[in-house]
């Protein structure tokens, strides 16, 4: 009897404890934009998801919105500790530097910076980044626009006669991708969009153009109206705004026969007979893994990446009016096939670098102070192709595909 | 009929206002604007006035890191207010302040990236120092060149230095980013070039500094000679010329020296707030140091009350879009209206407003 009480006490005891840690939880979230920014939004709404799923309460919970990539993310973090926060979330890449000045100034204080690069090089325990592998969802987004191009031309209605401006001289298909700046993160993402367009349509060729900014919506149409005036058929899109879908829309209004794949947000309101789908983050789930490590007092990884295989990524609701018969059907299939790892978004069998095949490539995390051109922090050096496809987001969480491969050239 | 030729109201210049009317008029302008506040905040936000007054007054008072955070950020501003003085005193409206104060922070970084580590630390803070003194006193010496030697417009010309000045620190940063996306703090692995903590405090060093400089530029302007100079070629550069004068001399040595206390902004910004540098190092404060210079009527010691006002203000409206979830246009519309009624009463200290009085009262004025 007394040893039931005594393991009864205990439970209760844990449950309480357990409980407590959920009511001292307390979270502040630092972000670029406010609602008002795709990007952001998708993050705030992705923390209170989160936040609902492990029942925390509004005020346990300190927003600090727009705060720039300078000092200000720094004061930030401090003023959130001050309010008793025990977890701090920023959202921007270039936080990142003035995160880290905190998280060595408060070990006790558990600091995340989302698509950071270096938390792991850091030693510190309480330093963390994560990230998504939306490169899996480019593919797949690729993947809807190689079956709208299939059934263009199978149709006839894409046609080398009709439009000889849509196909180069090698007779391929004429892509265009807009993109924010010309990091890893993005080549990554485009190559991933690109050769999934090309397992359907074999004969395809891309164009890149950068607008040198991740949120500019006269600068990202102004880009996608010069990749479609050269011919593109379809545009794709690695930057925040509504911009290139807005354009595509506009121009295929006007007679040309173009499309777009979107990002973050469903771009069908904003291009109803042009937009085919959008790949997006689910950052909920990270949120909510978070969030219950902390309350678990469990250790979160330093870089955390995951993609389909829990949901973490994912498209925006397919277009049905105008994406190709079988598209549906055929996303199910190539998701299913990334989650049981028969389909390789890298697979290096599918595309080529110089003309030759890639066997080989060394990636390096080193992280430079490029100012001073000295080491900020030292990364070791992997092989990334294994098994005979490049592993993105292994080594850290932050993309590092930056190879530029055959059939894809950029404008800067 | 005679008494419909006056308009209803008329507003006449006031001389010199007594105190006792000042302190009133600005009493009475914060009220006004505390209760045209609680309208706004009661109707189109649906909250209690008197809670988002304590927030606001929190953004600065809360606790002692944000309070030392104003002071920072007062620093900053107050800095910048007093390298004007001088040049808006003398009639010169250097509205260059920003690229000033950018070309002093660049050069500022320049020393950290190419000498940090390399040189002993005390050489280093003096090259910083000296880069960025001259590199403002540069970007202030040219306008004044050209206005003293060809009459050039000098509000012009300073504002397009600033863009030149932008476009120059945007240009080194991209080179210095390298291949990352951005430049992040500068030599973040040796902190070269940072600021020590001083007294325990890591902002102590720029505070230092601008206090001491409250009392030299008001020593300077009020007392010495070439501030009276300058006052003689601010009211009239024919008067200051009869009186042997060189005026051009005077519009150089003046805008070198204003030039000069923005580098050295530029250099406690960098070495002492950022340690890094980007084309919103300055944040516009070379702008809004304008209507502290002015406001003030160049007195240094009432530019430091103005400053503190702004900042308030501002670390309040933050505060409030924070605390309560507002988006944070209308918590700057709540500071705005504040503002708004405290530069306007400064209207009515120096013009008074008078109403058509009935007719008796007014046949005086029937001479004319």
């Amino acid at each position: 009897m007394k040893k039931f009480i005594a393991l009864a006490l205990a439970a209760m005891l844990c449950m309480l404890t357990c409980a407590a840690l959920a009511a001292d939880l307390k979270v502040g979230v630092i972000v670029v934009g406010d609602e008002t920014e795709g990007y952001t939004l998708s993050h705030m709404n992705g923390i209170k998801e989160a936040a609902a799923n492990v029942g925390l309460a509004d005020n346990q919970i300190v927003w600090k919105y727009k705060i720039p990539e300078d000092q200000t993310c720094y004061d930030a973090a401090l003023d959130c500790i001050g309010q008793g926060c025990n977890l701090i979330i920023s959202n921007s890449y270039g936080h990142q530097t003035y995160m880290v000045l905190a998280a060595e100034e408060y070990p006790d204080v558990t600091f995340v910076s989302m698509t950071g690069d270096f938390a792991a090089l850091t030693g510190l325990d309480n330093f963390k980044n994560a990230f998504t592998k939306i490169y899996e969802a480019r593919y797949v987004s690729g993947v809807v626009a190689g079956m709208k191009l299939a059934e263009l031309l199978e149709s006839g209605e894409l046609s080398a006669e009709k439009q000889p401006n849509s196909f180069d001289a090698d007779g391929n298909v004429k892509i265009g991708y807009v993109g924010a700046f010309d990091y890893a993160e993005v080549v990554s993402g485009y190559t991933a969009f690109f050769l999934g367009i090309r397992s359907v349509v074999p004969n395809v060729a891309m164009e890149v153009n950068y607008t040198n900014s991740w949120f500019d919506i006269d600068k990202e149409a102004a880009a996608a109206e010069a990749l479609i005036a050269k011919g593109c058929v379809i545009i794709g899109q690695h930057a925040d705004s509504t911009g290139a879908p807005a354009a595509t829309q506009k121009l295929q209004d006007a007679g040309t026969l173009c499309y777009c794949v979107g990002y973050n947000i469903d771009m069908i309101p904003t291009a109803p007979t042009a937009a085919l789908t959008s790949p997006t983050n689910v950052w909920s789930v990270f949120y909510t893994q978070l969030m219950n490590a902390m309350i678990n007092g469990e250790e979160i990884a330093a870089d955390w990446a995951e993609g389909y295989e829990t949901d973490a990524v994912k498209l925006t609701d397919l277009n049905t009016a105008i994406c190709a018969a079988g598209t549906a059907e055929k996303v199910a299939e190539v998701v299913a096939g990334i989650k049981d790892g028969s389909v390789k978004v890298f697979d290096a069998s599918a595309f080529t670098v110089g003309g030759q095949a890639l066997t080989s490539s060394e990636v390096d995390m080193t992280i430079m102070d490029w100012a001073t051109m000295t080491v900020a922090y030292e990364g070791a050096k992997y092989e990334a192709i294994v098994d005979g496809a490049f592993v993105e987001s292994d080594f850290r969480s932050a993309p590092y595909f930056a190879l530029r491969i055959d059939g894809i050239t950029e404008v800067k | 009929m005679a008494a419909s030729h006056e308009p209803l109201l008329r507003i006449v210049k006031r001389g010199e206002s007594p105190f006792k009317l000042k302190i009133f008029v600005r009493l009475i302008s914060v009220l006004l604007a505390l209760v045209v506040d609680a309208l706004f905040i009661y109707f189109v936000t649906g909250l209690n006035p008197f809670s988002v007054y304590t927030t606001m007054f929190q953004g600065t008072f809360s606790t002692a890191m944000r309070f030392s955070w104003a002071m920072r950020d007062l620093a900053s501003l107050l800095l910048i207010g007093i390298a004007l003085a001088p040049a808006f005193k003398m009639r010169f409206w250097n509205i260059g302040a920003e690229g000033q104060v950018l070309m002093g922070a660049l050069a500022t970084a320049a020393v950290m990236v190419y000498y940090g580590g390399k040189l002993p630390a005390p050489l280093l803070y003096t090259a910083m120092l000296v880069a960025a003194v001259f590199a403002g006193a540069l970007w202030g010496y040219v306008p004044a060149w050209f206005k003293s030697r060809l009459g050039t417009n000098e509000t012009l010309f300073t504002l397009m230095m600033n863009y030149v000045a932008i476009q120059i620190v945007a240009c080194c940063v991209n080179i210095w980013r390298g291949q990352a996306s951005g430049l992040g703090k500068l030599n973040m692995k040796t902190k070269a070039g940072w600021f020590p903590q001083f007294f325990g405090q890591r902002y102590n060093i720029n505070l230092l500094v601008v206090v001491l400089l409250v009392v030299l530029m008001y020593c300077y302007l009020r007392y010495s000679k070439q501030g009276y100079e300058i006052a003689v070629v601010g009211e009239s550069e024919n008067t200051a010329r009869y009186a042997g004068i060189n005026v051009g001399k005077v519009i150089i040595r003046t805008m070198i020296l204003s030039g000069a206390l923005c580098g050295l902004t530029g250099f406690l910004i960098v070495g002492g707030r950022d340690q890094t540098i980007s084309t919103g190092t300055a944040g516009g404060n070379g702008f809004t140091a304008i209507i502290v210079a002015w406001l003030a009527k160049f007195n240094t010691f009432y530019m430091a009350l103005i400053s503190f006002l702004l900042i308030f203000l501002e670390k309040g409206a933050g505060e409030i879009a924070s605390a309560y979830n507002l988006n944070d246009f209308a918590s700057d519309i709540i500071a705005g209206i504040i503002l708004f009624f405290i530069l306007g009463s400064e209207f009515f200290i120096n013009y008074k407003p008078i109403f058509r009085r009935s007719r008796h009262e007014t046949i005086t004025k029937e001479v004319g």
